[in-house]
């Protein structure tokens, strides 16, 4: 047996929105069609940038990359800010049991000294790499011409911070909130030479001017590499050192750059899949900038899981290359 | 090893969670990294000295955000399972949604990248976040709001097309070369247009007043997207006043560079605003309060307080407040008058204010209504009852700098059109006031380049040499369904279906409503 509530029947008079029903049809729409779609001024503007009078707002040549359509990316989590914000919600809910958890039980500070200097020396020190990604993908989220693009970059941005404070967390429950082991962390980038590569690398992506080469650059290349190192194989490293309850504090960023990748890589192939000239662009940057990352990871491969390991997670990312048909059968072997 | 014992305090633990996290280049140059910074002039010595004008970390920011979210769109869901626009006061409201959806919903998403953009670009990282979260929230705003409109575009004509008409019709350039303008500034005087004057000093008279006149017309959709929206504008605006506060602190010498964005963006303002005058004193069937009354709360004594406070950074009221204070009597006469006779060419519909309205209006301008504005609309209605509802075919001039028609008057005389013009560089420029005349004469190789919509019909660029044409092929505007009066409109005739009224004959039915 169902009960039936009688309601007053309304015919709707359209769908959707224009722009939408131009789109997909005349039909009802998902809350992220209807947010992500169109909702980018693309003509008539008024005045030139004063601090860019070679470009116009919003102008589709501020990267190489050509596309008839930008919306032809599109994000396939469908996130829009409130999908965006709800699934964060339930990731920092973990995240935050983690963290009290490992508080209440002493679990980093219990730990030898010497492991509590190897976190601070090699992992905390990449919440300042998050802030290199967080502005990074802001820039992007400026500069980028379509709102399933934008957007999907500002989420990205703010995710970079989040994971930027997790990271300093660890620092704080190891000094019981002081910030003297977040001085002495951020030391280490400053001056360790094994972090130097690295922080170099971060700088010079600071000054990449094209939005699309930021985005391979930042999101596919350096997280596709140190993600799958730092918290897949060093993690397991910390785990053999006696320090694997760090895993729980960093079981969101594993999480994310699973998710992350989905959203990437359907970028990649899309815009890809656009024509030549863009398989070509992407390949330059690709053969540009990725041994730029390998080498900056070096230092902190062979500071702990050795080059062998740094090896692995290059072929592995190489096969995702070769997935998003990015790298030519010869060079990936 | 441990020489700090001390456990930090909230600000210092904040400030570790976010501008600790940067640090001094030495690879690259730091004016390569931030190349934006220097060129409006002003004077940073210690991005250290900034405020974080609220302390959010992104997990507190996703919770909370989140749970706003989920109510938010419980109500969005609940409105239209039940079709919550039978409930509101009169059809004739939702052109006001239509307004602000085409007028403000698309500076949200300008916003949004703006903020993202000097998010990345100060060098001080204390008010990049800052920036960053008003840009999420931004992105947030222009979406809860295309959300709440969803199920309005279902049942109500002139929503359906908003982005592609905001870069077109000719009314919309208005807020849409305000947004641009200031996205096209530097990023300190963006902050200053957008974060200080439009969010500190006039959101009152912006966004409140849409969101009241939801409240007081029952649309629950819209009132709960401006209850859930309240504290990111709070944020918003303790971030302007920081903004501020800090360039004047910085420098003595950015008071002077700071003092004339303030007179810029308080006049562009004030005139963006006059949409919304019209908007309150017309379009409202329930009416919230009238503009003169908000103008006189919302700046004169609000605003007045302010700059009374900003006094001793050396700061004085913006230039032209006067005008703006006289103007309080008239702009929405003024500007209601110019889109009825333009409403061939709107996407939403006008109407004659009733006999009940009228009064009211007499009664909240004592001095002016009566006076200047009623003969006016008594005029129309005679023209009206007769069949020959006016409609003007020439094209305005428009403002150079603001782009409303140049329909405004003298300071003091009401009766003078106030009309200004430049001659720069051989070409002779108009506008509507000293203000924006002003604005012109600072930065003349800015404002050459307004697109103008009058201009751009008759130089040929609008798919078309006659208003019907440009207004249905170029804009989008379904003609005969969009645009015209309220009266006998598709709107008005489901609306009396709606209320079980006899199918629509004579043209009392939308006063007989109100």
């Amino acid at each position: 047996m169902s009960i039936e509530i009688k309601t007053n029947s309304v015919e709707p008079i359209r769908h959707t929105y224009s722009n939408i029903k131009r789109r997909f049809g005349d039909k009802p729409a998902s809350r992220y069609q209807e947010a992500s779609f169109d909702i980018e001024a693309t003509t008539n503007f008024h005045y030139r940038p004063l601090w860019d009078a070679e470009h116009g707002l919003n102008d589709p040549t501020r990267t190489a990359i050509r596309m008839a359509d930008w919306y032809a990316v599109s994000d396939p989590r469908q996130f829009f800010y409130g999908a965006y914000v709800q699934n964060r919600a339930k990731m920092q809910e973990a995240a935050e049991h983690s963290f009290s958890f490992c508080d209440k039980r002493n679990l980093l500070t219990r730990m030898p000294e010497a492991l509590q200097e190897t976190l601070l020396r090699l992992l905390v020190p990449l919440r300042h790499m998050e802030l290199g990604a967080n502005m990074n993908n802001s820039s992007i989220a400026g500069d980028a011409v379509a709102g399933t693009v934008t957007q999907m970059h500002i989420y990205q941005a703010m995710d970079r911070l989040g994971m930027g404070q997790y990271l300093s967390r660890i620092a704080l429950l190891i000094d019981g909130s002081t910030g003297e082991a977040l001085d002495r962390s951020k030391t280490y980038w400053m001056e360790d030479v094994l972090w130097q590569p690295l922080r170099k690398l971060v700088e010079d992506s600071l000054v990449v001017k094209d939005w699309f080469e930021l985005t391979v650059l930042q999101n596919l290349l350096i997280d596709g590499l140190l993600y799958p190192l730092m918290y897949h194989k060093f993690d397991q490293w910390l785990a053999e050192q006696g320090a694997e309850d760090v895993s729980m504090l960093t079981e969101f960023m594993r999480d994310w750059h699973a998710e992350s990748c989905r959203w990437v890589d359907a970028m990649l192939k899309t815009v890809r899949a656009e024509s030549d000239a863009n398989a070509e662009q992407l390949q330059r940057w690709i053969a540009h900038w990725q041994p730029r990352v390998i080498a900056a990871l070096q230092p902190l491969a062979n500071a702990s899981v050795g080059v062998a390991a740094l090896d692995e997670v290059v072929g592995q990312f190489d096969q995702r290359l070769k997935k998003l048909g990015l790298v030519a059968e010869e060079v990936a072997a | 090893m441990a020489t700090k014992n001390k456990k930090l305090s909230l600000k210092d633990k904040y400030q570790y969670l976010t501008r600790d996290m940067a640090w001094e280049p030495s690879y690259q140059k730091k004016e390569d990294i931030f190349p934006y910074e220097r060129f409006e002039g002003i004077k940073i010595t210690d991005w250290d000295k900034w405020e974080d004008p609220f302390r959010l970390t992104m997990d507190a920011y996703w919770k909370y955000q989140a749970e706003k979210e989920k109510k938010l769109y419980a109500i969005f869901d609940a409105f239209a399972q039940n079709n919550g626009h039978q409930n509101i006061s009169d059809a004739r409201y939702v052109n006001a949604l239509k307004l602000f959806l085409t007028g403000v919903s698309p500076l949200e998403y300008g916003a949004f990248q703006g903020y993202a953009k000097v998010g990345r670009h100060f060098s001080g990282a204390g008010a990049r976040v800052a920036c960053q979260m008003q840009s999420i929230d931004e992105l947030r705003h222009v979406q809860t709001q295309l959300h709440a409109m969803s199920h309005y575009n279902k049942h109500f004509n002139g929503l359906h097309d908003f982005a592609h008409m905001h870069d077109r019709v000719w009314f919309l350039s208005v807020p849409k070369s305000f947004f641009d303008d200031a996205r096209s500034a530097g990023p300190f005087e963006f902050l200053t247009a957008i974060s200080f004057s439009f969010e500190y000093v006039l959101t009152n008279l912006l966004f409140v007043p849409f969101m009241s006149g939801a409240a007081y017309n029952g649309d629950m959709a819209t009132v709960t997207f401006g209850f859930s929206a309240q504290s990111d504008e709070a944020r918003h605006m303790t971030l302007g006043l920081e903004v501020i506060k800090f360039m004047l602190e910085q420098h003595e010498d950015n008071v002077p560079i700071v003092q004339h964005w303030i007179d810029k963006w308080f006049w562009r303002g004030y005139r963006l605003l006059s949409l919304v005058s019209m908007m309150m004193d017309y379009m409202l069937p329930n009416k919230v309060m009238s503009w003169k009354d908000a103008w006189e709360v919302y700046y004169e004594q609000n605003g007045g307080a302010l700059f009374k406070d900003l006094e001793r950074y050396g700061i004085r009221p913006p230039k032209y407040q006067d005008v703006a204070n006289d103007g309080k009597n008239h702009i929405s006469h003024q500007l209601w008058s110019t889109f009825y006779q333009y409403s061939h060419a709107t996407n939403f519909h006008t109407w004659l204010p009733s006999a009940a309205e009228m009064d009211w209006l007499s009664e909240q301008y004592p001095d002016t209504f009566d006076k200047y504005y009623r003969p006016r609309f008594e005029h129309w209605q005679k023209m009206q009852d007769k069949g020959e509802r006016f409609y003007n075919n020439t094209l305005p001039q428009l403002c150079q700098v603001c782009q409303v028609p140049t329909l405004f008057t003298e300071h003091g005389d009401p009766t003078q059109l106030s009309l200004r013009t430049l001659e720069h560089e051989g070409e002779r420029y108009h506008f509507c006031s000293d203000g924006c005349c002003d604005i012109f004469k600072y930065e003349p190789e800015k404002y050459i380049q307004s697109w103008l919509p009058v201009h751009q019909i008759y130089q040929g660029n609008c798919e078309g040499a006659d208003v019907e044409t440009v207004v249905s092929k170029y804009y989008h505007i379904n003609i005969g369904q969009d645009n015209f009066d309220y009266v006998g409109s598709p709107d008005h005739q489901r609306w009396q279906a709606i209320k079980g009224n006899r199918p629509l004959g004579g043209d009392d039915d939308s006063r007989d409503a109100a």
